[in-house]
């Protein structure tokens, strides 16, 4: 049995807002072995970034967590007297995060290398000219050339690839054992997502850590995660092995995303769509957050929501009627 | 291959678009200019779909915009219809643009917010005087809304009350409004949500086959234009690299660029996607302002020779549906 690093339990993320409480993330639990690369799969406002928040403490006002937990090795980052510190220690330390968008997330007016350097003199104590080194030795293992010139470049002279490369290198400083991407490639190009994917995959080899790859795209998925949790409206629809779960979806919204999915290996003559939007989580459904729109609902679904329920060894799918698995 | 220039909607002939970006020198003697489309010629046959495809800076958008006027060319022709619209002006260029429409990418900046839907989808109505009462203008923008798929109270709402979704389809009948002939869209599903994206592709689809509407569809990658195109032209740095039909280009990808776009595109299938070659390019894509003299790709290309440093590769016909610009191969 491989050591639990991570465990979310009935996580219940709130957003206080003047149209009323927005449910953002309902009843989601998981958890992250080590070594282990998890991903967590879902369209816009399905709530896979305010459940990244969530781990890393950083959920902003009006948001807050009102229920369920997450462990770090079994200690509580959400409850306890202890809480607070332990966030405090873990955070940045032993999970890192990297963000989407590359353009905002490093600071205009310093150079890269006094951004890189901040981080190891506050989080480990180190000394300028040892904190030079090891950025140096970060920007090298994340392949920038000439990392020592390039240490003392703005972000402006670094292109979208480049500086996402940088970030990256700034979340494995302090050599984190969880490394949280919330959707490191949506704002790049193809050519250079595929760059970093293969960084990503190179680094999680090289240095044993477990990620938690979040987006919407469904083939970055494919190639880099061991399992994946689909979220939809806020709860999790499918958790399963990557290959069962793409195999044979379990959920009806797995299974309509993967047909809408336009590929670059077939031709479908039409598109397959999922009709309708996804629900108001203001006042989400009494039934399935997917009921409205999916096609196999039945009263059940419209009324009663349903839990996760285990179908096998390591999957889990929340439908009344979900489709045979393997 | 159908692109015999009589049956051409639109053609465009070593269309170059430079933007100037100050000036260089002691005395400020020498102007600078930023390349942003550099030679780039195509057809386009009424009822087609022609997919443009190219990552950020490839000048895939500027070509979109100069096609249909907005942006000024700097050397080279464009034709509509069989006639030459480059220079066209005024009045004229305005009756013009009525058959030439455009879908933008972004549906929460590309309508205005104060605007109820009906007020949207009449303005180029009412500006190209195409009807002549109120009520006719409330038949054809409720006939709109229904053919784009909103619902029928949608026509006294603003365009907050609607998801990224809809607002693209109100986005589109806006553009139908003048009944164009041609329509640019411009990633008009790169913004939306997987599930929603192919409401929308097959929206434009149904609309192309009933009203044989011709599309110039541009996109960053090449997973959309796979399911809407008849032929794909893949621009770099400016130029066009590869235009063949769309089967061709899958199936038997000629240029580097190409290929390496066509394998960064991940497949959402765990065994194949593990198992495929990818081409990982390394490099950088050359300044715009200094285009090298040789061809744009080889700073990156994985199979770069000599000559490819010094002389350009012109786009050359490889069959009769499959142009390419290489060297190599």
């Amino acid at each position: 049995m491989s050591e639990r690093l991570l465990q979310v339990d009935d996580l219940q993320v709130r957003f206080l807002t003047r149209r009323g409480v927005v449910q953002a993330v309902r009843d989601v639990t998981f958890h992250i072995d080590r070594g282990e690369t998890v991903g967590l799969v879902g369209e816009s406002g399905s709530g896979k970034s305010v459940t990244a928040q969530a781990i890393m403490g950083l959920t902003e006002l009006p948001g807050r967590i009102t229920g369920g937990d997450v462990r770090w090795k079994g200690e509580s980052l959400v409850r306890g007297p202890n809480a607070g510190a332990e966030l405090k220690r873990v955070r940045g330390n032993e999970i890192s995060m990297v963000f989407q968008d590359p353009m905002t997330s490093l600071n205009p007016v310093f150079s890269v290398g006094n951004q890189l350097t901040e981080v190891t003199r506050r989080h480990l104590g180190h000394s300028r000219a040892q904190a030079t080194e090891r950025a140096i030795e970060l920007l090298d293992l994340v392949g920038i050339s000439n990392p020592r010139q390039r240490m003392k470049q703005h972000p402006s002279e670094f292109s979208g690839g480049m500086r996402q490369r940088v970030l990256i290198a700034m979340a494995l400083s302090c050599e984190p054992e969880l490394l949280i991407a919330d959707e490191p490639t949506t704002a790049l190009d193809v050519t250079i997502q595929a760059q970093i994917l293969e960084l990503l995959a190179d680094i999680q080899d090289r240095l044993g850590l477990s990620v938690l790859l979040i987006t919407h795209d469904l083939g970055v998925v494919a190639g880099m995660c061991d399992r994946v949790c689909v979220m939809y409206g806020g709860r999790l629809a499918e958790i399963g092995p990557a290959e069962d779960l793409y195999a044979k979806p379990a959920h009806p919204y797995t299974h309509g995303l993967l047909e809408s999915t336009p590929r670059v290996d077939e031709v479908q003559p039409r598109l397959v769509s999922i009709d309708g939007a996804p629900p108001d989580l203001v006042a989400p459904p009494p039934g399935c957050p997917f009921g409205d729109r999916c096609g196999w609902a039945t009263d059940r679904c419209h009324s009663e929501l349903p839990e996760m329920t285990r179908l096998q060894e390591g999957r889990s799918v929340a439908c009344w009627n979900p489709f045979p698995a393997a | 291959m159908r692109t015999q220039s009589e049956d051409a909607l639109i053609r465009v002939e070593d269309l170059k678009i430079h933007f100037p970006v100050g000036r260089s020198g002691f005395w400020g003697q020498h102007r600078r200019f930023v390349h942003a489309v550099d030679g780039v010629s195509f057809g386009i046959i009424r009822g087609e779909t022609l997919g443009l495809v190219g990552e950020s800076g490839s000048g895939k958008t500027t070509t979109g915009r100069a096609i249909l006027r907005r942006i000024t060319p700097t050397a080279g022709a464009i034709h509509f219809r069989g006639r030459d619209i480059t220079h066209t002006k005024g009045e004229a260029l305005r009756r013009l643009r009525r058959h030439m429409q455009l879908v933008f990418q972004d549906p929460y900046g590309s309508l205005n917010p104060r605007m109820t839907v009906a007020e949207l989808v009449s303005e180029p109505l009412v500006v190209h005087g195409s009807v002549q009462s109120v009520t006719e203008a409330r038949d054809r923008v409720v006939a709109l809304l229904e053919r784009c798929g909103l619902p029928a109270d949608a026509a006294g709402r603003y365009p907050h009350a609607f998801s990224g979704g809809q607002r693209q389809r109100i986005g589109i009948a806006r553009a139908l409004a003048l009944e164009p002939d041609f329509i640019v869209a411009d990633e008009p599903v790169s913004a939306l949500d997987v599930s929603i994206r192919a409401q929308v592709v097959n929206l434009l689809q149904d609309l192309q086959d009933e009203q044989a509407l011709t599309y110039l569809f541009i996109a960053h990658d090449l997973s959309v234009v796979r399911h809407i195109s008849h032929r794909i032209a893949i621009m770099y740095a400016g130029q066009v690299v590869e235009l063949a039909d769309r089967d061709a280009i899958y199936a038997n990808p000629i240029h580097p660029y190409t290929e390496a776009l066509l394998s960064s595109v991940p497949i959402p299938d765990p065994p194949l996607q593990r198992a495929r070659r990818r081409i990982v390019l390394h490099g950088e894509i050359p300044d715009p302002v200094k285009p090298p003299p040789g061809c744009r790709f080889a700073s990156r290309c994985p199979l770069v020779e000599d000559r490819c440093r010094t002389e350009a590769p012109p786009l050359t016909v490889r069959s009769a549906t499959h142009r390419a610009a290489c060297w190599v191969r």
